[in-house]
């Protein structure tokens, strides 16, 4: 047993001793320990170096915290997290701890020439250099400002773990579970209430894990607590949860929690979450997040041994270590001395006691003083020494006349530090609640809640654990949906303390020449502070973002108040009036893979596979992401790339026939009585004179009258239609009619259903499509006469019910067969096999891009881009003329829209016949332009026409149906590219194929 | 106020004196009764704006009013990407007049507003991005503004930590990468603005919300109310971002603006990781490292109109994923700050840089999420409108009159649709 590990006490396992390593150094711990007690009880202070001035570090804190001891924790080489606080790093058995941002050792760490330098770096000093010569700042000073900055080192590989998260409800959530969580609890609990309590502990108690001297119902702490956590254990309606921080709190009292499952083993199972992130959404929420003790800002505040005294106290009474063999007390409450008394009774030397105050009374005091500490009122520090840790520190009382007298120098290795409680409004603040400045409490308490909300126990003041406890059952009943139960009575006793403490800088600090540090992490000292206040920054934000004051991973828990008091002393205006920075989200660093959850890998998005997904996959072919689905985007036979393999499909659809999956369209069913009119008000088509068992092209537009969608409708019954979309498209146009079908126009009567997945949908296209089909349709007449195109009829398709729609992308005789997706790959098989003989050939959405683009047929998306009207895009024939209104009618009026220069679809044919465009290359009208050039469309779709044996184009070139047969030249990096303008359909202008 | 020049040698000098001597970087002014101009917004545009006025228009009397601190709204929120490979003509010459302003703007201002042109690189994840990437590339060569297609094992090489694994559920299949593009610190943009500002004589006066706007009888802008009393004004800028439409129906008008939130994130400060910027439209984040070391990520608005600076969980959420997903060793690094802004949001997208329908009364806004790489174009621009009373062509077609006749400008409709 090291000799700062006390005999007895503490909860700490002292049967169970764990090894562990810090920066390679072989220590043991006990079962319990954190690895800054850890480390504490091997005598071990140092354990970091500071972000700035690569000053030795200590521990500050026993907990969240903590600004100082941050530290990395390696278990393989991808599971090495940095920047972990020492104070909340559970210790297991092989913990490997590495100190961060020293090189190339901790004890010698060349950075430290930076703390020498540091007349030279005060705040903002980078804001004042670093401007010349110019190309420096990228070539040298950034990467050498960057090199230094930073603090651990972000792993190299994935992270392999595993992060879950799950949703709960409650009626009570209360966050920390100290006296006046725990209370709250209970009380709550007692009422029958769905009670959730998470403390970001590895155990609950809070504060009173560390406490010796209170009575609670007659008990120690330890056993009122061990009492309560049973009671709410076996409690059916009461969740507990301890490794769990309450990191957010969001709008309409929804929580985020994040849980902590495996850090703390020594070998978690390999399956098993790393954390967990909760989103509680909580009737009423009881916030009992307790207090902060607060650092006293003295010059040499920062030397390792340093601490706070609660944090002295939690170390020796919860972990049984002695933070020091003779230790000063520097103080501005009476919370502090009871750190002192413990500490004296467990065979620490307690060399002095500093107290800021003038006069010194009370229990605390009176005890301290009689056990025969020494006790300096009206004291204050001049400094410290020390190394790598603290070795001496002088202390002087202050005089009327301002100055130090009474001069000492106490030699000691650990000074404590008590500078009053810090209420932790975190959470309230979050939750958008007011606060106000209380000049009793010294502390901005929660005032105004604007959620259902109640802050209880020290969080809001209440220090005094009687007032804690009774204030947390206060909460808890009132927070219960109903009060029936008889109201909890929980009788505590503590020693009293009167703690306001002290804020700001101690009398003659700005006169000493070593540092006094405000904020540890981000080396921020009482005069950067007042190097802002000089340069005008005032406001609190400002010299926060001046400074970096309260910017580091602790986000200022332990200085923000501090330095709001030293600036306001500095331009001598009342605290509350130089404003509090805004909480935010998290109040504690939360893990990217926790808010990521599951969500990786496939489950990242949905993928969504069509039923003939697999088959197409084991015929080889090649996927694209298109939405959230997986479309074939061709079929290569052995040694075929996609060209070839396109050009072969593109031929077979044109000579024979083609099978295409086209299941992605979205499909919408749109039914009722007002369905004809409510497809008249949102296409541009007209729609009340279509006719049952026939089939339009339909075009949607937003109210700017841009093409936004498109795609066949047709007519099922009077009553009924069958709305098909772009594959991306779908959600967003349902999305579009459910908001006008609610919103615009509630007198429909009108009902969408999407119906995308409940169709297979096969296209069979080519001039053998329909002798193909003639034996897999039974009920229906494919002929022309009674069958035409853009027609549809129900019919059994290879024994299936479906719907045939002769409708075609390709501009070939083509049908298009819906069937029960269940059923559609054994369709898809039949139909493949009845089009063996004629040489049906599978093909995928890139051959689909061919076809459609040789006949001159737009993919919205593509050839359009928000910007293209359907004239533009040379559709005004589908535009419905005398219909009173649709979406996007207005603005199709509008003064731009009738301009003769907008940009036209047209087709380009590169006048070499050889050279095929790149898609989204420019247009310009002459030749040889060098930048900024004068252009007048891009090419949208460019492909090597099979069937045509030369590439074609499509483009929106400005006034484009006015140039046909016109040159343009497509400026590319290596010269201009000719093209002639020419009609955007390339084949079979006339129909005659798709009409066959 | 003395002018102090800041070096690397007059930081020698004063921290002789322990740096005792530094005066306020721009003077605490109350309002005086009246100004040339008045520019009601004390972020980056605004303090530009007066800034410009000052130095290039040699206006005489100017002041900068603003209802909380400087640089406290979206200056100091954003994500400081700058770039300026969009895709229109228009938009190009907008942002790639700004980026070469950023080019010098440390050295023109004498503060290091650390403009650092890493490069920015925006993923494409599927055929559809690889066409409008592609797209821009030849649209931005052709208009002289930098920006190259790279092939994803390029796109790693120039990213070490990019995952282009072609399995994953969103393989990167290239990129269009903008050299000149990069990050700048954006405190500084309105600090180093303030002062130069000041410097001049613009009283920039924080703590002071316009409550009206006066106007004579023929309907001439006269002046504003505010909570520190009235001041009258030859003409008024109003550079508000999210609170712009508030701001400008004091005087009757009516802006096509819709105000949401827009969040981003921190993580903890790590030692240099991430050597650009990185952008993905299609599964929505973007990320890139500051000169602390934090990651600095962001993603698109929040779904709802709102004027609260703070937006909804389930966003962040997203964001995350697509950045575990890119970038899988990020996994393990933690969130330490999350926070939001308001951004306006045109119905086009496209900023608004011009005058209103009352005489002397202009705006500048509509910026939505892409604000802070425009800031010096904009400030300049906004200075030539004001001081000409009409608009630079640069910015000429960012008009409020768009909105009616149709000459919209459409960068996001430009991202277009996946189909």
């Amino acid at each position: 047993m090291s000799r700062w590990r006390t005999a007895s006490g503490g909860r700490i396992d002292r049967t169970r001793a764990l090894a562990f390593r810090f920066d390679g150094v072989r220590y043991e711990g006990l079962a319990g320990d954190t690895l800054a007690s850890a480390l504490l009880a091997n005598g071990v202070h140092l354990v970091g170096r500071s972000f700035k001035y690569h000053r030795p570090r200590g521990i500050v804190t026993a907990g969240a915290e903590e600004p100082s001891a941050l530290v990395a924790v390696r278990r393989d080489g991808a599971r090495e997290t940095p920047n972990l606080r020492a104070t909340q790093v559970e210790l297991y058995e092989g913990l490997d701890a590495l100190s961060q941002n020293r090189w190339p050792s901790l004890a010698r760490d060349v950075g430290r020439i930076n703390d020498w330098l540091s007349p030279l770096f005060p705040a903002g000093f980078y804001y004042k250099t670093f401007m010349w010569p110019k190309s420096a700042w990228k070539s040298v000073y950034e990467p050498v400002i960057r090199r230094a900055a930073g603090l651990g080192v972000a792993p190299t590989e994935p992270d392999p773990d595993r992060y879950a998260q799950c949703y709960a409800h409650c009626d009570v959530l209360v966050v920390g579970a100290g006296p006046a969580g725990l209370a709250a609890a209970l009380a709550a609990a007692d009422q029958g209430a769905r009670v959730m309590i998470c403390d970001e502990q590895s155990e609950f108690g809070g504060s009173l894990l560390a406490d010796r001297h209170a009575t609670i119902d007659g008990a120690s702490a330890a056993a009122w607590v061990a009492r309560a956590v049973a009671d709410l254990a076996a409690h059916p309606r009461v969740v507990c949860l301890t490794r769990t921080t309450a990191f957010g709190y969001f709008p309409h009292n929804l929580i985020g929690l994040a849980e902590r499952l495996t850090d703390h083993l020594d070998a978690p199972a390999p399956q098993a979450a790393r954390e967990r992130l909760w989103q509680v959404r909580a009737r009423s929420v009881v916030l009992a997040t307790g207090a902060v003790e607060r650092p006293l800002v003295f010059p040499g505040n920062d030397r390792p041994g340093v601490m706070l005294a609660g944090a002295a106290r939690t170390y020796l009474n919860r972990y049984g270590v002695r933070v020091g063999d003779r230790v000063v007390l520097v103080t501005a409450t009476d919370a502090g001395y009871q750190a002192a008394i413990d500490l004296r009774d467990a065979g620490v030397a307690v060399v002095g006691i500093a107290d800021l105050r003038p006069t010194v009374s009370g229990e605390l005091p009176a005890a301290a003083r009689a056990a025969g500490i020494e006790v300096t009122e009206s004291a204050t520090v001049l400094g410290t020494s020390g190394n790598r840790r603290v070795a001496g520190i002088t202390i002087a009382r202050t005089t009327s006349a301002g100055t130090g007298g009474d001069r000492r120098t106490l030699a000691c290795d650990a000074v404590l530090m008590s500078g009053g409680f810090t209420p932790s409004v975190h959470l309230f603040s979050q939750s958008r609640g007011k606060l106000r400045w209380s000049d009793d409490h010294q502390a901005f308490l929660p005032d105004r809640s604007a959620e259902r909300e109640r802050s209880a126990g020290a969080c809001r003041g209440a220090t005094d654990l009687a007032a804690a406890i009774a204030d947390g059952l206060e909460a808890g009943a009132e927070s219960a949906p109903t009060r029936t139960a008889a109201a909890r009575r929980i009788t505590a006793r503590s020693p009293r303390s009167a703690d306001r403490g002290y804020l700001g800088a101690v009398p003659l600090a700005s006169d000493a020449s070593q540092k006094s540090f405000v904020d540890w992490q981000h080396d921020v000292t009482i005069k950067d502070l007042a190097i802002a206040t000089r340069e005008g920054f005032r406001s609190i934000e400002h010299v926060k973002r001046f400074t970096t004051m309260g910017m580091a991973t602790d986000q200022g828990k332990t200085s923000n108040l501090n330095a709001l008091a030293i600036v306001a002393r500095a331009i001598d205006a009342p605290i509350p009036s130089v404003g509090l920075t805004t909480f935010r989200m998290p109040y504690t660093p939360t893990t990217f893979g926790a808010f990521a959850g599951p969500s990786r890998g496939d489950l990242f998005d949905p993928v969504r596979r069509t039923p003939i997904h697999a088959w197409a996959a084991a015929a080889g072919a090649v996927f694209e992401d298109v939405g959230m689905w997986k479309r074939a985007r061709y079929f290569p036979e052995r040694g075929e790339d996609m060209h070839a393999a396109v050009a072969r499909e593109c031929r077979a659809v044109r000579s024979a026939c083609g099978l295409f999956d086209a299941s992605t369209l979205g499909k919408i069913e749109v039914v009722g009585p007002g369905a004809a009119e409510f497809l008249e008000r949102l296409y541009v088509n007209s729609w009340a004179n279509l006719g049952v068992g026939r089939c339009r092209y339909g075009i949607l537009c937003r109210e700017d009258g841009f093409i936004y969608d498109d795609g066949v409708i047709a007519r099922l019954a009077a009553d009924r239609f069958h709305v098909t979309t772009t594959t991306g498209g779908a959600p967003r146009v349902l999305a579009m009619m459910e908001d006008y079908r609610q919103t615009e126009w509630p007198d429909l009567e009108v009902w969408l259903t999407s119906t995308t997945e409940q169709w297979a949908v096969i296209a069979v296209q080519g001039p053998d499509a329909r002798e193909v089909l003639r034996g897999c349709v039974e009920g229906i007449d494919l002929d022309a006469a009674a069958l035409p195109h853009m027609s549809v009829a129900a019919a059994r398709i290879c024994g299936i019910e479906g719907l045939v729609m002769r409708v075609s992308f390709s501009g070939e005789l083509g049908y298009e067969l819906n069937v029960p997706a269940d059923h559609g790959l054994g369709v898809w098989k039949a139909v493949h096999a009845a089009g063996a003989a004629h040489g049906i050939t599978c093909y995928g959405t890139e051959t689909m891009h061919v076809l459609r683009a040789e006949k001159g047929y737009i993919i919205v998306g593509q050839d359009t881009d928000g910007t293209v009207t359907p004239d533009d895009a040379g559709l005004s024939w589908a535009v419905g003329r005398k219909k009173p209104d649709f979406v996007g009618r207005r603005s199709l009026q509008r003064q731009s829209m009738q301009a003769p220069d907008r940009k036209q679809l047209v087709g380009l044919r590169p006048r070499d016949g050889r050279t095929l465009l790149d898609e989204g290359a420019q247009v310009a009208e002459r030749p040889d332009q060098r930048p900024p050039m004068r252009l007048v469309g891009h090419v949208t779709s460019s492909y090597q026409s099979a069937v045509l044996g030369v590439p074609i184009a499509l483009a929106m070139v400005a006034g484009g149906r006015a140039r046909l047969g016109q040159t343009l030249y497509i400026p590319m990096p290596g010269g201009d590219v000719e093209v002639e303008v020419v009609s955007p359909v390339f084949y079979d202008p006339k129909g005659e194929r798709i009409n066959a | 106020m003395s002018k102090q020049r800041f070096s690397a040698l007059s930081l020698l000098r004063r921290s002789l004196g322990g740096h005792r001597s530094w005066e306020p970087q721009w003077r605490k002014s109350e309002p005086k009764p009246a100004y040339d101009v008045v520019i009601v917004g004390g972020g980056g545009h605004g303090l530009g704006a007066a800034y410009y006025l000052a130095a290039e228009h040699r206006v005489g009397r100017i002041a900068v009013v603003e209802k909380g601190w400087i640089g406290g709204g979206n200056t100091g929120r954003n994500t400081t990407i700058i770039r300026s490979n969009y895709l229109f003509a228009e938009s190009a010459a907008l942002y790639d007049h700004s980026v070469k302003l950023w080019e010098d703007l440390s050295q023109v201002l004498n503060y290091n507003v650390m403009f650092s042109q890493r490069g920015v690189m925006m993923l494409a994840h599927t055929v559809h991005d690889v066409q409008v990437f592609k797209r821009h590339v030849h649209a931005n060569r052709c208009s002289g503004v930098d920006n190259e297609w790279l092939t994803p094992e390029e796109a790693k090489a120039f990213c070490p930590p990019l995952n282009i694994d072609p399995d994953i559920r969103y393989p990167v299949l290239g990129a269009a990468l903008q050299r000149r593009g990069g990050t700048a610190r954006h405190d500084a943009v309105a600090w180093g603005y303030a002062r130069a500002a000041s410097e001049l004589g613009v009283d920039i006066i924080e703590n002071c919300e316009v409550t009206g706007i006066r106007r004579d009888a023929q309907g001439r802008v006269e002046g504003l109310e505010t909570t520190r009393g009235s001041i009258r004004a030859g003409k008024v800028g109003v550079s508000a971002a999210g609170n712009t439409s508030a701001v400008l129906s004091l005087a009757g008008v009516r802006l096509p603006l819709e105000s949401y939130p827009l969040q981003a994130l921190v993580s903890e400060p790590v030692k240099p990781v991430f050597p650009c910027v990185a952008m993905s439209n299609t599964i929505h984040a973007y990320i890139s490292q500051s000169d602390k070391g934090d990651l600095v990520i962001g993603a698109g608005t929040d779904a709802y109109t709102s004027y609260t600076q703070r937006g909804a969980l389930h966003i962040n959420m997203h964001t995350l994923d697509a950045i575990c997903e890119l970038f899988p060793m990020f996994r393990r690094l933690r969130m330490m700050r999350n926070w939001g802004g308001i951004v306006d949001v045109t119905p086009d997208r496209s900023p608004i840089i011009a005058k209103t329908p009352v005489p002397g009364l202009y705006v500048n806004c509509g910026w939505g999420t892409g604000g802070f790489k425009a800031t010096p174009g904009s400030a300049h621009l906004f200075a030539w409108t004001i001081a000409n009373d009409a608009p630079h062509p640069i910015n000429a077609p960012f008009t409020i009159e768009r909105f009616r006749d149709g000459h919209l400008i459409d960068e996001a409709a430009a991202a277009a649709v996946a189909h």
